[in-house]
């Protein structure tokens, strides 16, 4: 099968200015693929770069050299050094990121947080509150809080606001880092289901899982961020 | 429309021999929020203002993207079809909302010369039409005919953004619009701007020097110093992955709190 998403000998460096050009390589040669319906793991060490690589993948990051080709629109569109109008249109239409921590937005309530990827791709307001809503449920954030801001939620209520908020919109590629880290069990097993359930229907999926049980309930394969100079 | 909104080419603006900006070229793409960033004096505002046509470069172009006249250069234009670019297809948001408004009027007045201004004549639709907008910047109905003058800090800025986008401009641009004013005031501020944009699909240029608010409400950032773009790119990229060491002086400045 056509892979979605194709990386192909990526190199990134951070060169800290303040520390008199002091260079930190951090990606070096990467290459890899994923297929819709794939859910690769990146497996590594902590400060092999696995974040630095998701992050490169949605355009975030900016790496020196190398080419992230994504399937975007039926074509193929190089994301590495993108214009910034394809980067996100490639981020309103075809790759989602669930990070740790949410950013939250001054007074703007929790379903309007989550509704708001829907609302960028042209869906009416009534149609992505519905969806918001049913996906806040679905998460098990209590109704009473869903027209609040969540900057007052608990780490584990603003995460699931998060998945939520990246699991509107149906995006056929998906990053993860750590999106179960600050939840129980029972609400762990809640987001696994949903990621699941997204990777069956045809989702390519990269993702950073440290809790053994989760990799092992989703990922289907496993690919070795390894640090930098002690590579092959 | 294919094209970009704005174009600049080698945009060079001198003061006696003091280079303010220098060699600046960007297009802005319909729907696209820019940023202009970095520290006092670094030429965000005099590039600014020679986007809007309100100062003329020594050197370079800037040519905009008309509803109805096809592509224009902003600079070659008659001072008359400037203006009235000015305040129909554009919007321009100072820091100091006085020098946007005209304090002897009333609001609703403020609001409604824009439309006078496209050609609305019909009283009861112009002041229907500034209530609405009235309501959608927060403002009280009952302050309609107060004149600004009456009006606190936040809440005349909120009425200069209101007589700013009741023509429905298709570019704005805004010179520190939250500059000033109390943090409580200026979240609601952002807040209110960031929907509008989102609601309207604005395209606007805005300089700031606060990177927070250049978070929230742009989509590309152009960081300046001493006249000169340093680094530009996504925003999450400039400010989460700056390359440039003064970029990474300013991310580095933040205070956490």
């Amino acid at each position: 099968m056509l892979p979605a998403l194709a990386v192909s000998g990526l190199n990134k460096s951070f060169i800290m200015h303040a520390q008199g050009g002091l260079a930190l390589p951090v990606l070096r040669d990467v290459s890899l693929s994923v297929a819709p319906g794939e859910c690769l793991a990146l497996v590594g060490p902590s400060g092999a770069g696995k974040s630095t690589l998701l992050r490169s993948l949605y355009g975030n990051y900016r790496p020196q050299s190398g080419s992230i080709r994504v399937r975007h629109r039926d074509d193929w569109v190089e994301l590495a050094n993108a214009e910034p109008r394809v980067t996100l249109d490639v981020r309103r239409t075809t790759i989602g990121f669930v990070s740790q921590f949410l950013r939250v937005i001054p007074r703007v309530g929790a379903v309007d947080v989550v509704a708001e990827p829907m609302l960028r791709r042209g869906a009416s307001l009534e149609e992505a509150r519905c969806k918001a809503e049913f996906l806040l449920g679905v998460l098990g954030i209590p109704e009473r809080l869903w027209a609040l801001p969540p900057a007052t939620f608990s780490g584990g209520e603003q995460q699931r606001v998060n998945i939520a908020r990246s699991l509107i919109a149906d995006y056929p590629v998906l990053l993860l880092d750590e999106p179960t880290a600050s939840l129980d069990v029972a609400n762990r097993n809640g987001v696994i289901d949903l990621i699941r359930q997204r990777r069956d229907a045809g989702v390519a999926i990269v993702g950073i899982f440290h809790d053994i049980a989760v990799r092992e309930a989703l990922a289907t394969r496993l690919h070795d961020v390894a640090l930098p100079g002690v590579q092959a | 429309m294919n094209g970009p909104l704005l174009s600049t080419r080698g945009v060079t603006k001198r003061f006696g021999g003091r280079i303010a900006c220098q060699g600046v070229s960007f297009d802005l793409w319909p729907g696209e929020v820019l940023g202009i960033v970095g520290e006092s004096g670094s030429g965000k505002t005099t590039l600014l203002n020679c986007l809007a046509g309100r100062l003329m470069p020594d050197e370079g172009i800037v040519s905009y993207e008309t509803a109805s006249m096809g592509t224009v250069d902003v600079h070659r234009l008659s001072e008359a079809r400037r203006r009235l670019l000015a305040r129909t297809e554009w919007g321009f948001v100072n820091q100091d909302a006085r020098e946007g408004l005209r304090m002897g009027v009333s609001a609703g007045a403020n609001i409604g010369e824009r439309l006078m201004a496209i050609g609305a004549r019909h009283y009861g639709n112009i002041r229907q039409t500034a209530s609405d907008w009235m309501e959608r910047v927060e403002l009280d109905l009952d302050r309609l005919d107060d004149r600004p003058t009456a009006y606190s800090g936040g809440m005349r800025q909120r009425l200069q953004i209101a007589r700013n986008l009741v023509s429905e401009p298709r570019l704005v641009f805004m010179d520190e619009p939250t500059g000033g004013l109390d943090v409580s005031v200026q979240a609601r501020l952002l807040d209110l701007l960031r929907g509008l944009v989102d609601r309207f699909h604005l395209s606007a240029v805005l300089v700031t020097h606060d990177l927070g608010v250049a978070r929230l409400l742009t989509h590309r950032l152009m960081v300046m110093q001493g006249g000169q773009v340093v680094e530009e790119g996504l925003t999450d990229q400039v400010l989460d992955d700056p390359h440039h060491a003064y970029t990474q002086m300013l991310v580095a400045s933040i205070l956490p709190v």
